[in-house]
Formats: C-alpha cells, structure tokens, sequence
C-alpha cells in the first residue's frame, strides 16, 4: 500500500475544483497541493495572511513570507498580503470555499477535536475554530486510526474545535460523508474491506452505495 | 484660514514632531504589571529589538497579548522564558514548548482565544467598541462563562474588545511622522494592535523621506514613539 498520507493527500485534492479558494492546515493537509494538476488553478490561503501561497523554494527564503506554520514559502502571480483582520473576514465571512485539517476525532454528529488534549497537549485552536465555523466545506483529512485506536467516535470525548461542522473525512482506508442522518461510507480503499473499515471505526457507518477509491 | 494653513505648513517643515525615542526613554516608560500587546505571527513581524528592551528592563508581572507564544527564545517566547509574564493572551502556544510548561506548572497564566477572535477583539477595541459577536466557539468550552446571543437563528458569543497599555508593533517603511507600511505577511496583528493600547511604539526596518499616501497602512496618527531597527536579519 502506498504512503497513507500520499492516499489522503490525493483523494483529498479531488474534492477541489477550479477558481476554489482554499486553505490547507499544517501537516498532513499541505500534501494536499503537491496533487493539483498543473491545468487547473485553485488560490490557496493561509490565515496569517495571503492568498496565493505557493510552494516553499529554497533560493527564495525571505523572512517575511512564511504560512501559518511560521515556515518559509513563496507567493504564486498574483497573489496579496493583507492583516489578520481581514484574513478572519475572508475566513469567518464565508469566503474560503474549502478548508482541508487533520483531527484528533470526528463524531457521528460532524463536530470534531484538534486543538486539546486536557492535561497532556495544550497547543491552542489558532485559526482552526474560526476556519471550521466559517469555510463552505470542511475536509478532515487524517489517519484512520491513531496506532489502531479509532479516531472516528461516536461522540467525541475532547473538547470540540467545532460542533457539527465536518462535511468530509478522508483516511487512508475510506472517504466518509457526513450528512444529517449520520455518517455514510461512500468509498472504501481498493485493498481494504468494507468489514475492516468497520473494525477501525467506532461511529455507526452509514453503507449504502460504496465505490472503490482511486489510489 | 490660509494664512493658518500656511503656518501649519511651515511648521511641518521647520520642528516636525520628532518621534524617535532611544533606549533609555523607552525602557523609562515600562512598568510592572503593564499589559503589552505584540505584533507578529509566530515571530514574523515582531520587533525583536523592542522585545530585547523589555528583556533588558526587566519589568515583572507582565500580561501578554500575542498571536502566539513564539520560539523558546525568539518573539515573547525570550520573556516567557525570563518569568517575566504572569498571563499570556495567544491562540496557539504549541511551538513554544516552554510556554506550555510553564503553563503546566501554573507560574503562566495562558488564555486561549481563537485566532479570528483574537485579532477583532482587538481590532474593536481601537475602534471604539465594545466587543463583537461571533459564531466561533459557540458548543466549545471557549463558550464557558460568556454571553450567547442568537440573532437570525445563529448563536453568537460576545466577545469583550480587548486593549493594552502598551503595543509593540514592527512595520517596514516609516517616515517621520510614523506612517507605515509593513512588508509580506509580517503585516498580521501589527495595524490592529497599532490602535489599540494607550501608548504604541514602533519598530521600522526604514526610515524613509515620503510614503505614498494610497500605500500608507498605518496612518501616523496612531504612533506615540518609533525606532528604527534596520534589518538584522540581513546584517547576520
């Protein structure tokens, strides 16, 4: 089987369509950039600032370019700058089409968990809430299972990012709606049974119409 | 009236308020207990020099407002680490393991707010008003202890401005009056926190004879003191 990040990356990138605006979270979801192809045009934005983020270059380090992860990157023809307040008003206004993150867990509801874990890891949401709360569509693009223990809940069980926002899971093994009557299976990965999504995943599966992911 | 007009020409050519202040006036205006406001996204567009002021003058029980906690020793990050900071008011602090530490053991009090939040908090409070209503948060314990208000079937949280007595900002171009510009994405927090603390003081990289008026960002209004700090980046 290939990279389970390469599988999510790819099947992610599907989902956006041409003249989207975008915003990738750090980690897994940048992946997601590396698998448009090169005919079609999507903006990326970061939420410290631009939109337009391109690739990180080596012979272009400039201090005052970086994403929201504070690493270098570049600015693709015409892109802008502008101030996090305006950066929150493209992004809580309704404005970004598509808003790809990883989680800690999903929920049977579409609420999800990033930003906590009580006690042990206390990063800050960031930008996430405001991103989740705000975007047309929110991807969640994460392993399945972390080391085997389901990520995919029934309720969540650490504070939520965002209650009911999530519009899509995608995972090395599945590709997962959620819709208001729950959570449907709509693809599963071609090496991998429906029985063995099943296994890895502690929310009630909704299994109507299940297609094979292209991998 | 023109003949007033015209003095007030001449007396922007002749004593230009002179904004400039060193280090010693600057680290004269520091308190214990002060709120200080930084600019900067996760160091992008921090004046480091004026963070190494606040360093050096060792001023204690500070609050810290900031988009994020920094690196262990770059941004805020260099007072998290000297104890100088009792409460720090950021988004994220997961690239400052220290912070989260210090955190853990209860000698820094860190509040959390969203990021969108944070920024038009701010932004509400050099604008006069009180706060702002959001949907972010809403179902989340950042909800915990605030006032829901649903309008048109939406729940919003009310969210109180949020200002400082001091705003550290960093922006590119500067001229003598303290228009600026600011460069990249360095932009970030910088001209919100510009107008909302009671004194702001400004680190340029450049000092410059005229900006464009269509270009300016920050209006020179809103600058008590500036620095100059050139590149260091570049000099290394």
């Amino acid at each position: 089987m290939m990279n389970p990040k390469d599988i999510i990356a790819k099947r992610v990138a599907k989902e956006l369509k041409p003249g989207d605006l975008v915003n990738l979270g750090i980690g897994l979801p940048t992946l997601v950039a590396n698998e448009i192809p090169a005919d079609f045009e999507v903006y990326f934005q970061s939420e410290n600032g631009l939109v337009g983020l391109g690739p990180y270059d080596e012979k272009r380090i400039d201090k005052d370019l970086t994403n929201a992860g504070g690493q270098p990157v570049t600015l693709m023809p015409h892109g802008m700058y502008f101030d996090s307040s305006l950066s929150f008003s493209i992004i809580r206004g309704g404005h970004v089409d598509i808003t790809v993150l990883g989680a800690l867990e999903v929920d049977q509801e579409g609420s999800l968990a990033s930003w906590i874990v009580p006690g042990k890891m206390v990063p800050g949401m960031g930008g996430a809430m405001d991103l989740v709360t705000g975007s047309k569509k929110v991807i969640i693009a994460m392993t399945h299972t972390n080391k085997g223990i389901p990520k995919i809940k029934e309720k969540c069980s650490l504070p939520l990012t965002a209650y009911r926002q999530v519009d899509l899971i995608v995972t090395e093994l599945a590709v997962i709606e959620v819709k208001k009557d729950g959570l449907h299976l709509i693809e599963r990965h071609p090496e991998v049974s429906i029985d063995e999504i099943i296994n890895q995943t502690e929310a009630k599966l909704i299994i109507n119409d299940v297609k094979v992911m292209e991998v | 009236m023109y003949a007033n007009w015209r003095s007030h020409v001449n007396a922007e050519e002749g004593e230009m308020m002179n904004k400039l202040i060193n280090k010693n006036a600057f680290i004269q205006k520091l308190k214990d207990g002060m709120s200080i406001m930084v600019g900067g996204f996760m160091v992008c567009g921090t004046p480091e020099i004026l963070v190494d002021w606040v360093l050096e003058s060792n001023i204690k029980h500070l609050t810290i407002i900031c988009n994020d906690a920094g690196y262990p020793n770059e941004g805020v990050g260099k007072l998290i680490r000297s104890g100088q900071v009792d409460t720090l008011i950021a988004s994220h602090i997961g690239l400052n393991p220290e912070a989260g530490e210090k955190m853990g053991l209860g000698i820094l009090k860190v509040k959390l707010v969203p990021q969108g939040t944070l920024v038009e908090q701010i932004r509400a409070y050099g604008a006069g008003l009180g706060g702002i209503l959001t949907p972010t948060g809403t179902h989340t314990i950042v909800e915990e202890g605030k006032q829901v208000i649903r309008l048109n079937e939406t729940d919003y949280l009310l969210e109180e401005a949020i200002g400082a007595d001091l705003a550290l900002i960093k922006a590119n171009h500067i001229d003598q009056l303290g228009n600026l510009t600011y460069s990249k994405t360095a932009r970030n927090f910088n001209p919100m926190m510009a107008t909302a603390a009671n004194l702001v003081v400004c680190e340029g990289t450049e000092l410059v004879d005229e900006i464009d008026p269509e270009v300016v960002i920050t209006p020179h209004i809103f600058i008590d003191h500036y620095i100059i700090g050139g590149n260091q980046y570049d000099e290394s």
